[in-house]
């Protein structure tokens, strides 16, 4: 991360574009203080210690709110009526409330003044050791990185299993770490991130991906922690903050120590149709607990490449690379938690393309100098031409080592083809590791020449960024319409309109009442996670 | 030896595959052993190419992975001949275009945008499915959805949507076709839902005028399009380029103005 700046950007253009960032942002961040979700509030009844589901399948933490939301409503947040209903001894906990509430035989109110305040600080005292957990692991993840240490080389290898079997990607995850992987990701069943629960235990069917689950967590956790051990190199393990459920799986994650969360403040609006009033307020709470549980954040910026052009598009990267930066820190991440995205898709078929590519990653890298930019592989000019397809992923290799990425998703030949086998992803790791010991240090040596092809190509990029910025900015639609949310209706991103009172979980979310307690928030707002 | 002409060039009947000269057969493979890599090891992969019919196989590579797993490249002749009179080509009733070519023909046919309305309808709350024909970024491998298409304007109703709902999003959307998702069915409740779907379509439509229907899902039985009043049938694996190629086809057939068809011409 320590390259010295090589593309002579204008640091008042710079300037510009981040201070356009925030005014985009600031306006979405106040919707998003004032509403609650479903999600948010059953993830806070997590952190307080409410886990399991019915014979159905069902979670606990779902009947609850369920039942709250329609006998008082969520205006006021679920804890304060859910600990005024212990306190008048609805149940003994949390578990058998939830249990009784789902039969329908607890009466919830919304206690008043006194009442009230001794609910909510019942409520506060509650959560406590959830919060008390994830600074645990925190500190827990510090231990052991020290014991075992981080990779040697930058950037870290990034692989991906996904056979649908908890018990079947522990040993790929363990082999994939002894092949050279530094960080193993779990890819999510198709579908689960429309799922408005998040199901329970180990799981052992999944479409082209493993369900995200507390007990799968804590199963890989604990096989990663061997295999670390083992290896004398901590190995960290990413799953998906995203969907409808994304605040709980955050919340999942720092109790269970996973160590990155893939978590983009737009793709769910974008990609899956998501309401994005939802989404923000979701990726808020999400990330507040990314930053207490020092989780790193992977962004999607490469999802916007796959489905727009990757040239005429470019600047479409930056600026949500920007804005997912500016929605980061206002949450509280810093910059070393920021795994801002991008990818090499750009087609091979243009003149120039690598060199392109070298110009878009090295603005992602000079614009975000101390965030871990994680660099991702081709795709959608991948064919089933694999051996085509293997030297694109060398050429991808080279650009991450040339333009210092830090968190390389290792690109597979069969990609687009099948999922990959056993060869081909020692194939892909010969792939990396021939670059890395041929070219690694090649960074230190390569300075594209001043006003040349790649500085001129970046200078570009970012100001067609500012000028889309500028645009989103002013995008005036009706009066006190959001500007952001006007340019996301509008299709500025990814070609997709997606109007603020339309998608997915729209029904999930709640303006918050004045009075409104969300316990977690204040614990986490407090911010003593250092 | 007996050929065949097809157009200007003149092939014969049985062929070999062409390493570099005609006749060879040669041919490459690369496959994973789940044993450690010894001279066992090697045997075992010389004996698979030989039963695969390489004669003589020439092992080139063995690389172990790990400790339980050897990578072979093999190769070889293969003894196998071709016999081009024998390959039976399956055709789709419609050509698979790119999405330049949906949205070109699209363009030109219609002069404006179709219009696709997507649903589950019943009780089905899976729209893995529907989603993975819609969605602009398609799942699993299959393709960007119909919403990547610039021509093609999605409605995705999502999931559990009642006929007579669905049935007035696509009058008041003035849909050219309507495409629902049956995933997850107990006691043929897929066809239940299908057929009351498709007469509540004629009933609220003109006789000629109902939007095109297409359903998908796992269990419908090809070839079942009559029997359930619906225009096409689409099983497991279908992309979404495949849906779109089809609408293309479909508003082809139905003439250049309009692209609405009547249940009994199909």
């Amino acid at each position: 991360m320590s390259t010295k700046a090589k593309l002579e950007l204008d640091p008042a253009v710079i300037r510009t574009a981040r201070s356009l960032a925030r005014k985009a942002g600031a306006p979405v961040v106040k919707i998003a203080k004032t509403h609650t979700t479903v999600s948010v509030e059953r993830a806070v009844l997590r952190l307080a210690g409410l886990s399991g589901a019915d014979h159905e399948g069902a979670p606990w933490v779902n009947h609850l709110v369920d039942a709250v939301r329609g006998e008082v409503g969520l205006e006021l947040g679920v804890t304060t009526p859910v600990f005024d209903a212990l306190r008048r001894g609805e149940a003994p906990d949390l578990l058998t409330l939830a249990q009784k509430s789902a039969a329908g035989s607890v009466s919830f109110h919304l206690p008043q003044g006194r009442e009230a305040h001794a609910a909510q600080s019942l409520a506060l005292r509650s959560v406590k050791p959830g919060i008390a957990r994830i600074d645990k692991n925190r500190a827990t993840r510090d231990r052991l990185m020290k014991r075992h240490g981080d990779p040697k080389q930058r950037p870290w290898i990034y692989l991906i299993v996904a056979t649908g079997d908890i018990y079947e990607d522990i040993p790929q995850a363990q082999t994939a770490a002894r092949e050279g992987a530094d960080i193993i990701a779990v890819i999510r069943s198709t579908g689960q991130s429309l799922l408005d629960f998040v199901p329970e235990g180990a799981t052992r069917e999944g479409y082209a991906g493993t369900y995200a689950t507390q007990e799968n967590f804590r199963l890989m956790r604990a096989a990663l922690d061997d295999v670390s051990k083992e290896l004398g190199r901590y190995i960290r393990l990413v799953n998906y903050a995203s969907g409808l459920c994304m605040p709980e799986i955050a919340a999942l994650a720092g109790l269970e120590r996973l160590d990155m969360m893939l978590n983009d403040s737009m793709y769910g609006i974008l990609f899956r149709d998501i309401n994005p009033i939802r989404t923000f307020v979701d990726q808020r709470f999400s990330r507040q607990i990314h930053a207490r549980a020092g989780i790193i954040i992977n962004t999607g910026e490469d999802n916007y490449l796959t489905t727009a052009d990757a040239v005429d598009a470019a600047h479409t990267v930056t600026v949500s690379q920007l804005m997912n930066e500016y929605f980061a820190k206002e949450a509280g991440l810093q910059d070393w938690q920021l795994g801002l995205g991008h990818a090499f898709e750009i087609s091979p078929e243009i003149p120039d393309s690598f060199r392109m590519e070298l110009a878009q990653a090295l603005l992602a890298r000079q614009l975000f100098p101390k965030a871990p930019l994680k660099w991702m592989p081709p795709t959608k000019h991948m064919t089933g031409d694999v051996f085509r397809g293997y030297l694109l992923d060398g050429f991808f290799n080279l650009a991450g080592v040339m333009t210092s990425q830090d968190i390389l998703l290792v690109g597979m030949m069969t990609e687009a083809v099948v999922t990959p086998f056993l060869s081909d992803r020692d194939l892909a790791l010969q792939n990396v590791r021939y670059v890395l010991n041929a070219a690694g240090g090649l960074t230190e040596d390569f300075h594209p020449p001043r006003d040349g092809f790649i500085q001129n190509r970046a200078r570009q990029v970012l100001s067609e960024a500012v000028d889309l910025l500028e645009k989103i900015v002013n995008d005036k639609g009706e009066p006190g319409s959001v500007p952001l949310l006007q340019a996301i209706s509008d299709g500025t991103f990814g070609l997709m309109k997606r109007p603020a009172h339309a998608g997915k979980g729209l029904d999930g979310v709640v303006k918050c009442a004045p009075g409104y307690d969300n316990p977690a928030s204040t614990l986490l707002e407090a911010g003593t996670g250092k | 030896m007996n050929t065949r002409d097809t157009g200007s060039k003149i092939l014969p009947d049985i062929i070999r595959p062409y390493g570099d000269t005609t006749g060879d057969g040669m041919v490459q493979v690369s496959f994973t052993l789940p044993i450690p890599h010894d001279k066992r090891a090697e045997g075992a992969a010389l004996q698979l190419a030989a039963k695969m019919g390489l004669a003589p196989a020439l092992l080139v590579h063995a690389k172990a992975m790990g400790s339980d797993f050897t990578f072979f490249i093999v190769y070889g002749s293969v003894s196998h001949l071709v016999d081009l009179r024998e390959v039976v080509v399956i055709e789709r009733e419609f050509a698979m275009l790119s999405a330049k070519d949906v949205n070109a023909a699209i363009k030109k046919r219609l002069r404006r945008k179709l219009v696709v309305v997507g649903a589950c309808i019943g009780s089905d709350a899976h729209t893995v499915g529907i989603d993975a024909i819609l969605n602009i970024k398609g799942f699993a491998g299959g393709g960007k959805g119909l919403e990547y298409y610039s021509e093609i304007r999605v409605v995705n109703c999502g999931a559990q949507v009642p006929v007579p709902e669905l049935v007035a999003r696509a009058r008041a959307e003035k849909a050219d076709a309507v495409l629902v998702s049956q995933v997850v069915t107990q006691k043929d409740r897929h066809i239940h839902n299908t057929m009351t779907m498709s007469a509540a379509f004629r009933e609220a439509y003109p006789a000629g005028k109902v939007p095109l229907l297409v359903v998908g899902g796992p269990r419908f039985e090809q070839g079942s399009e009559d029997a359930l009043g619906v225009d096409r049938i689409f099983g497991k694996g279908t992309t979404p380029g495949e849906v779109a190629s089809y609408l293309v086809h479909a508003m082809t057939q139905a003439g250049a103005q309009t692209m609405t068809t009547t249940k009994e011409q199909s």
